[in-house]
C-alpha cells in the first residue's frame, strides 16, 4: 500500500519477454509485477512465482460440500423425521448420491471463485492503478520497485537492453481502494504531495 | 507435456489472416463498441415481444390455474415439461465446449466457447421456467428447498429425483455462471480500458473487477479454470442424467429404461451443438468474426452433431429392441403400438423424430456437406425440431394411453398460453443474448491471443518449406518407401 517509484518497461513479443524476466532476476531487481494480456504460461515460473494452492482450497470446499449434504440428509431422514417409504431404509445412500454430488460440486465451484477474488483482491467497484492501459490489449508491462539502493538510470538502460520499449520512471498506487473508473478517485499520491 | 503440446503438421491456424494481438482486440471489441445495427434493433425488438407474450402467457396460467394448458387426466406432463427438458439439453453444449474440449486440450474451442457458454446460461434460465409455473401455486415455489420450517420441520424428499433435478439445475445454472464471468473478467478489463464513453467506462470498470492482468492474478485464473472445467465435465454429465432419471425412476412403460441417462447426455450434447451452430453462422456473419469463428470451427462442430446424432439413433434402436425382447406387454405396447404404429394418433411425432435426429445428421459424413454454411444453418434448425419432438414422444406418447383403456386421454393439443409460453422462453433467451452480443464479447479474447501464435505455427512453417522445395526434393522427403 501506498505510492511507490518504478521502473516500467514496455514489451510487444513475449519471445523477449521471457529473456528479459530472466536478465532482471539475475541482474538482482526486483520485478514487482509484469501485466500481460493474456495468460503466458511459464512466466510464473520465470519470474519464481509459487505455484498457487487455489486447487487445494478448491478440495477443502468440495469436500465441505459431501459432508455437509450426507450430514444433513442422514440426520433429517434418520433422526429428525423419518418416513417409510414402502418399507425401505431410512439410511437409502444410493438415493443421495445425486445431491450429494451436486453440492460437492457446487461448494467447491463458489468457494473458489470467491476464494480466487478475495486473494487477487476482486470486486465490483475495486480500481486499481495501472502503469498502461496497454496491458489489457497487446503490451506486456515489467514494472521494477525502486529501492533506496537502485540506480534509476542503471535501471533504465537495462530494461532497454533486455529489449524493453519506451521505459519510464512512474509514481503508483499499490493496492486497491474503492472507486470508479470514470472519475478520477483522489489517491494517496496527491495527499502525501500536498502535504509537503 | 509435449505430447499434450503436440500439434499435427497439417493442422492449419485456429485464427484466419494474419493478426497480431491489437487486431485480436479491435476485431472483436468492434461490435460492442460500436452503435447497434438496424438488425440488430429488430432482432431485439422480436425478441423483447416475444418475451412480453409469454409473460402474458404465464399470467393467464398464474391467475387462472394450470388449467389454461389443456393437460388432460393422463398427461399431467404435457408441452411444459418437454420445453424444459428441450431447454436444459441446449444448454449442454456451451459447458461441454469450455470444460471437456479445454480438459482434452481442443484449442479450437477458445473461437466459440464464450457465446456457448453464454447460451448455456440463458438456456437454462428458460428451462428452470417451466417446472417454477408448472407448479401451480408458484408463490408455493420455495418449499422445494429444505429450509427449517413451521410443518415440522418437515423436509423435502430427498430420496425423490424431482428433488435431485431442483440441485443439479441449480447448481448447474450457478457453476456456468461463476465460470462464464470468471473467463470474462479479463475481457472486461480490455473493453474498460479502451472506453471511450463515461458510460461505458462505469459499466466495465465495476464489472472487471479491478482486474489488472498481473501475472500472479493469471495463475491462480489458469487453476481456477482448470479445476472449474473438471468440476464441471463430471457436473455437465450428471445433470442430463438426473433430468432422466425424472423418467427412468418411474414406472411408467416407455420411461423406465436404464438406458436413459447415456441417451440424454448424448441428445443433450447433440440439440446443443445444434444451437451453437445456429447462433454462430448468424453471430459470425452479422458481427464480422469469420476470421475467429472459422468454417474449421463449423465442420468440427458438424462432426460432433453427426457422431451424437447417430449415438441417439443407436440408443433409439436399442430401446425398440429392447421392448421387444423385454417381452413385457405394456413396455411394447408403448413403443410397437403408441409410437411405431403408423395409424396411431402420435405416430407422425416419432417418426418426424427419427428422421430429423438420425437420419438427417447422416449428411454430414460428407466433408463437401459439413462445410456448407446454409445446408449447416438448415440442419443445426431441423436437428432442433427434431430434439424438441424426441422429448414430446418420451412424454406424450407414454402417458396419453395409460393402464386403464376408459381413462385414455383424448387428443392432445396445446392452448394459445402454452404455445405462448414456448414462445416466451424464445424471447427470454433472444433478448439475453441479443444484449449479450452487444455489450460483451462474444469471442474470449485473452484465450484467443493465448493460441494465436502457437495454432498453425508447424503448418505455416511446413507449409513455406514445402513452397520452397523443388518437386524432386518434396518426393524424396514424402514418398517413403517400406
Amino acid at each position: 500500500m501506498g505510492v511507490k517509484k518504478f521502473v516500467v518497461g514496455n514489451f510487444y513479443d513475449e519471445a523477449v519477454l521471457f529473456p528479459a524476466v530472466k536478465k532482471v532476476r539475475r541482474a538482482g531487481y526486483k520485478i514487482h509485477d509484469v501485466f500481460t494480456p493474456f495468460p503466458i504460461h511459464g512466466l510464473d515460473k520465470a519470474m519464481g512465482l509459487k505455484d498457487t494452492s487455489l486447487h487445494v482450497a478448491g478440495f477443502i470446499y468440495g469436500i465441505t460440500g459431501t459432508m455437509t449434504a450426507l450430514g444433513f440428509i442422514t440426520w433429517a431422514l434418520t433422526v429428525d423425521w423419518q418416513i417409510n417409504f414402502g418399507g425401505k431404509p431410512f439410511f437409502s445412500l444410493p438415493a443421495w448420491i445425486p445431491i450429494t454430488f451436486e453440492l460437492t460440486v457446487l461448494f467447491a465451484a463458489v468457494g473458489m471463485v470467491l476464494t480466487f477474488c478475495w486473494l487477487c483482491q476482486l470486486a465490483p467497484f475495486v480500481k486499481k492503478d495501472h502503469f498502461n492501459p496497454r496491458s489489457t490489449d497487446d503490451t506486456f508491462v515489467m514494472a521494477l520497485e525502486c529501492t533506496s539502493k537502485t540506480n534509476e538510470a542503471e535501471a533504465i538502460a537495462f530494461l532497454k537492453d533486455a529489449g524493453a520499449q519506451d521505459v519510464s520512471v512512474q509514481y503508483r498506487e499499490t493496492g486497491w481502494w474503492l472507486g470508479r473508473y470514470d472519475k478520477e478517485t483522489i489517491r494517496f499520491q496527491k495527499k502525501v504531495e500536498a502535504a509537503h | 507435456m509435449s505430447l499434450l503440446r503436440y500439434e499435427s503438421q497439417v493442422r492449419p491456424p485456429l485464427v484466419d489472416g494474419n493478426k497480431d494481438y491489437h487486431q485480436v482486440t479491435e476485431d472483436i471489441c468492434r461490435p460492442v463498441e460500436t452503435k447497434p445495427t438496424f438488425s440488430w434493433w429488430v432482432g431485439f425488438i422480436i425478441s423483447v415481444g416475444l418475451l412480453i407474450f409469454g409473460i402474458i402467457s404465464v399470467t393467464m396460467e398464474v391467475m387462472y390455474g394450470t388449467g389454461q394448458w389443456n393437460l388432460g387426466k393422463t398427461i399431467g406432463w404435457g408441452w411444459d415439461i418437454t420445453n424444459f427438458v428441450w431447454w436444459v439439453g441446449i444448454g449442454h453444449a456451451g459447458t461441454l465446449i469450455s470444460a471437456i474440449l479445454l480438459l482434452f486440450r481442443q484449442g479450437w474451442r477458445t473461437g466459440v466457447n464464450r457465446a456457448a457458454e453464454a447460451m448455456t446460461i440463458f438456456a437454462v434460465m428458460c428451462a428452470g421456467q417451466f417446472p417454477i409455473w408448472h407448479m401451480g401455486r408458484v408463490w408455493d415455489a420455495f418449499f422445494v428447498l429444505p429450509y427449517p420450517n413451521t410443518r415440522g420441520p418437515l423436509w423435502v424428499n430427498f430420496n425423490s429425483p424431482l428433488l435431485w433435478d431442483v440441485f443439479a439445475i441449480s447448481t448447474y445454472f450457478t457453476v456456468s455462471l461463476l465460470f462464464w464471468y470468471s473467463g470474462l473478467i479479463p475481457d472486461l478489463a480490455t473493453l474498460r480500458d479502451r472506453a471511450k464513453l463515461k458510460w461505458s467506462k462505469m459499466f466495465y470498470g465495476v464489472a472487471a473487477f479491478g482486474w489488472t492482468g498481473s501475472t500472479k492474478h493469471w495463475q491462480r485464473h489458469e487453476a481456477l479454470s482448470l479445476v472449474l472445467a473438471g468440476l464441471s465435465t463430471p457436473l455437465v454429465l450428471s445433470v442430463h442424467t438426473i433430468v432422466s432419471f425424472d423418467f427412468a425412476t418411474s414406472v411408467i412403460p416407455g420411461w423406465h429404461t436404464t438406458i436413459f441417462p447415456p441417451y440424454f447426455v448424448a441428445g443433450a450434447i447433440f440439440s446443443g451443438f445444434a444451437m451453437v451452430q445456429t447462433l454462430l453462422l448468424v453471430t459470425r456473419k452479422v458481427l464480422g468474426l469469420q476470421d475467429y469463428i472459422t468454417i474449421e470451427h463449423i465442420e468440427v462442430m458438424n462432426k460432433v452433431i453427426v457422431l451424437t446424432g447417430s449415438i441417439v439413433g443407436i440408443a433409439y434402436l436399442t430401446e425398440l429392441f429392447i421392448a421387444w425382447y423385454g417381452a413385457n406387454e405394456y413396455e411394447g405396447f408403448a413403443f410397437f403400438e403408441n409410437r411405431l404404429n403408423l395409424s396411431s394418433p402420435y405416430a407422425w411425432s416419432y417418426y418426424l423424430m427419427m428422421g430429423c435426429n438420425v437420419l438427417s445428421p447422416q449428411v454430414f459424413w460428407s466433408k463437401k456437406l459439413r462445410r456448407n454454411l446454409l445446408l449447416t444453418f438448415f440442419m443445426s434448425v431441423l436437428v432442433n425440431i427434431g430434439m424438441w419432438f424426441e422429448r414430446f414422444v418420451i412424454i406424450v406418447t407414454s402417458i396419453y394411453r395409460d393402464f386403464l383403456p376408459s381413462s385414455w386421454s383424448t387428443y392432445y393439443t396445446p392452448t394459445i398460453w402454452e404455445i405462448g409460453f414456448y414462445l416466451g422462453t424464445f424471447g427470454l433467451f433472444f433478448t439475453c443474448y441479443f444484449l449479450f452480443a452487444k455489450f460483451f464479447p462474444v469471442i474470449a479474447v485473452a484465450e484467443i491471443k493465448h493460441i494465436l501464435k502457437r495454432s498453425g505455427e508447424n503448418y505455416k512453417e511446413n507449409m513455406a518449406a514445402v513452397e520452397k522445395e523443388s518437386l524432386g526434393d518434396f518426393d524424396h522427403h514424402h514418398l517413403h518407401e517400406h
